[in-house]
């Protein structure tokens, strides 16, 4: 008989790209044509786009723009509390990375390595100037968060709380602007010179985070055991989400004067933000209530038996649970909320679209939507991709060991 | 056996309908303090039904059930009240699987019981060590065994200090190399004076420590008495039919 501890456990897949090729390409005649058929469609449909992108395309209706793509209409003489809120977004990600994510070095090397290598293109001075500032905060979020004990947990997570209320009070400015005196760098900035991808940022995250709780509270009624709270969610939900945002936005942007007194007028930017947070609540209420019907009903009654009220059952023993279920929809509802802020250029606002479409109207630059809308569609995907990816990480750091 | 005969519990003619099906038809029980209450009997007999209404997680519908003194009635704070008294072991353990088992074990004493996290730490790690696997504190539920699992449950329920343990068939999922490991822990608790009440098959396990056992049929107790006389000479042909089944194996 042979001895159990001299079986060897069974050699283990040699890697090379050749390897890969022949294991995963070429492994069977059949799977060889494929192959060869799919490279070639491939190429066939990328040939023209690519060919046109290196060569006919005109990209400097895009280098040309790039501030407006980006901050709009935003005051340059103020343009610079942009960049210091920006760093702080950039040193808070480079902490949080290396506390919580260290052992991803290649989401840390893009994210860092971006402003480095943003710098070696041509932008002007002052621009490289703030670039090697972010790639500072970047590296110096890092490091710090590298070397820190663990206990600096809590002081980032607060730093992540403030994040959004700083960001907001940069962008708009402390002191307001008086006639013939020449404005400082801390003057306040309209909203309705705010604009681009800054705009569009806004709109995301402050709809995302505000209807999150919103929609808690949403779900939560619609289970409610009072007639009156469950009548109200319900219809609340019914409503919104028999109706296109476009409506909402509209209705926010025509209506919403119409019930205020004389006089009183909502910023224009805010009324955008209040009707995307009204109707991603409704949808997020949905889904939280699908996750929490996922829990087995012995969750609750083993919570209800040790004499948990319904409260406490709720908030230690279902939300944590159900939440952790739904990360993938709430993800995917975030990015479509992030897709949808695209609408606000048609009532009027301009964001990254509503930009592209001044853009185009410049004398100009008349003609070229294909470069335009290609550059914008990019952005959109490379940010909808960032939070897909923040997403899979968040679905694997938190799914570990606990199932 | 208890010689102080306090009554602890007192279920006087419970009755309980699923839409038209009678669940409970009358039930009455009186369990003293520290007493092991044995309820057996076919599936759909309504014995898991009749002490989750001791619990309240079933409402009954007519009838009076007292817990230590307390009715249960539609007031909350009653309710809570007969909970924190009461433990519960289910059949399919319903451990909280986003918590260790340390978090398991403290969540109720701290927010039910407002006890420190130490003193409740302490408490469970002494519990841990009464189920037999205080190694186990820091690991996640879903990487217990069965019998592992079901063994937090019970020292789960018991740091809560309850005056009455409940047991909703607390071996039936278990593998059969792990039913006496939980049996065991039971066997403990039940000599050190709890008082039980165990949904259970496991004659073997009445016959050692029940003082009373109770036959459920149909919504109905067909027959209880001391465990002796029910193995021995149990008056109904049910009883007799149901026993004979399920100790021919």
């Amino acid at each position: 008989m042979q001895n159990p501890q001299t079986v060897l456990p069974p050699i283990t897949e040699r890697s090379g790209i050749l390897r890969w090729l022949r294991h995963n390409l070429f492994n069977t005649w059949s799977d060889a044509i494929l192959t060869v058929i799919a490279a070639s469609l491939i190429y066939w449909l990328t040939k023209n786009l690519l060919t046109w992108a290196v060569t006919t395309a005109e990209w400097d209706v895009v280098v040309a723009n790039l501030r407006l793509f980006m901050i709009g209409q935003f005051p340059l003489e103020q343009a610079g509390r942009l960049w210091v809120a920006l760093a702080f977004l950039v040193f808070l990600t480079g902490n949080s990375l290396a506390i919580w994510d260290r052992k991803s070095y290649i989401a840390a090397f893009l994210i860092l390595g971006l402003p480095v290598f943003l710098i070696f293109l041509p932008f002007a001075p002052q621009t490289r100037i703030w670039l090697g500032v972010m790639a500072a905060a970047g590296i110096l979020g890092w490091g710090l968060g590298y070397t820190a004990p663990q206990s600096v947990k809590r002081s980032v997570a607060i730093g992540w709380l403030i994040a959004l209320p700083v960001f907001i009070l940069l962008t708009r400015g402390f002191t307001p602007a008086v006639a013939d005196v020449p404005n400082t760098p801390i003057t306040i900035v309209p909203t309705n010179l705010w604009g681009g991808l800054l705009l569009t940022f806004l709109l995301t995250v402050v709809a995302n985070i505000f209807s999150f709780p919103l929609g808690l509270l949403l779900a939560l009624g619609r289970r409610s055991e009072l007639p009156i709270i469950r009548w109200f969610s319900v219809g609340y939900i019914e409503l919104v989400r028999g109706v296109p945002l476009i409506t909402i936005l509209f209705m926010a942007q025509l209506m919403l004067p119409l019930f205020l007194p004389n006089g009183q007028d909502i910023d224009r930017v805010l009324r955008a933000m209040v009707g995307m947070t009204l109707f991603s609540a409704a949808y997020l209420a949905e889904n939280v209530r699908g996750g929490l019907q996922a829990i087995p009903k012995g969750q609750f009654e083993a919570a209800h038996a040790l004499g948990l009220s319904s409260a406490k059952t709720m908030y230690f023993i279902i939300l944590p649970q159900a939440l952790r279920l739904i990360i993938p929809i709430l993800v995917g509802q975030f990015i479509s909320m992030f897709k949808d802020t695209a609408l606000v250029a048609i009532v009027g606002l301009f964001d990254l679209l509503g930009i592209a479409r001044t853009v185009l109207s410049q004398p100009e630059f008349i003609g070229l939507h294909r470069e335009v809308y290609a550059f914008v569609s990019l952005f959109y995907w490379g940010l909808s991709y960032v939070m897909s990816y923040i997403s899979q990480r968040l679905e694997t750091s938190l799914g570990l060991g606990t199932r | 056996m208890n010689d102080t005969n306090q009554i602890i519990i007192s279920a006087r003619d419970v009755h309980k309908w699923y839409g038209n099906f009678h669940a409970l038809k009358g039930i009455n029980m009186e369990v003293n303090k520290g007493e092991v209450i044995v309820i057996f009997g076919p599936s759909g007999s309504g014995k898991s039904t009749f002490i989750r209404t001791i619990n309240r997680l079933e409402e009954h519908q007519r009838g009076e059930i007292l817990v230590d003194g307390i009715e249960l009635s539609h007031d909350v704070r009653n309710i809570e009240a007969v909970r924190t008294e009461t433990g519960m072991v289910f059949q399919q353990f319903n451990l909280f699987p986003h918590l260790t088992v340390m978090q398991n074990i403290t969540l109720a004493p701290i927010q039910v019981r407002n006890w420190s996290k130490k003193q409740a730490e302490e408490t469970a790690m002494q519990l841990l060590g009464r189920v037999g696997i205080p190694d186990q504190a820091h690991k996640f539920p879903g990487q217990l065994s069965g019998g592992q699992q079901q063994r937090v449950a019970i020292a789960r329920a018991l740091a809560m200090q309850p005056k009455i343990m409940l047991f909703d068939e607390p071996t039936s999922a278990l593998d059969p190399e792990m039913i006496k490991e939980v049996l065991d822990v039971m066997v403990e608790l039940a000599q050190s004076g709890m008082t039980m009440l165990v949904v259970t098959h496991e004659m073997g396990f009445a016959r050692a420590v029940a003082d009373r056992m109770f036959f459920f049929d149909q919504g109905q107790i067909v027959e209880g008495g001391k465990p002796d006389d029910v193995f021995n000479n149990p008056k109904e042909d049910r009883t007799k039919l149901f026993l004979s089944q399920i100790l021919s194996h």
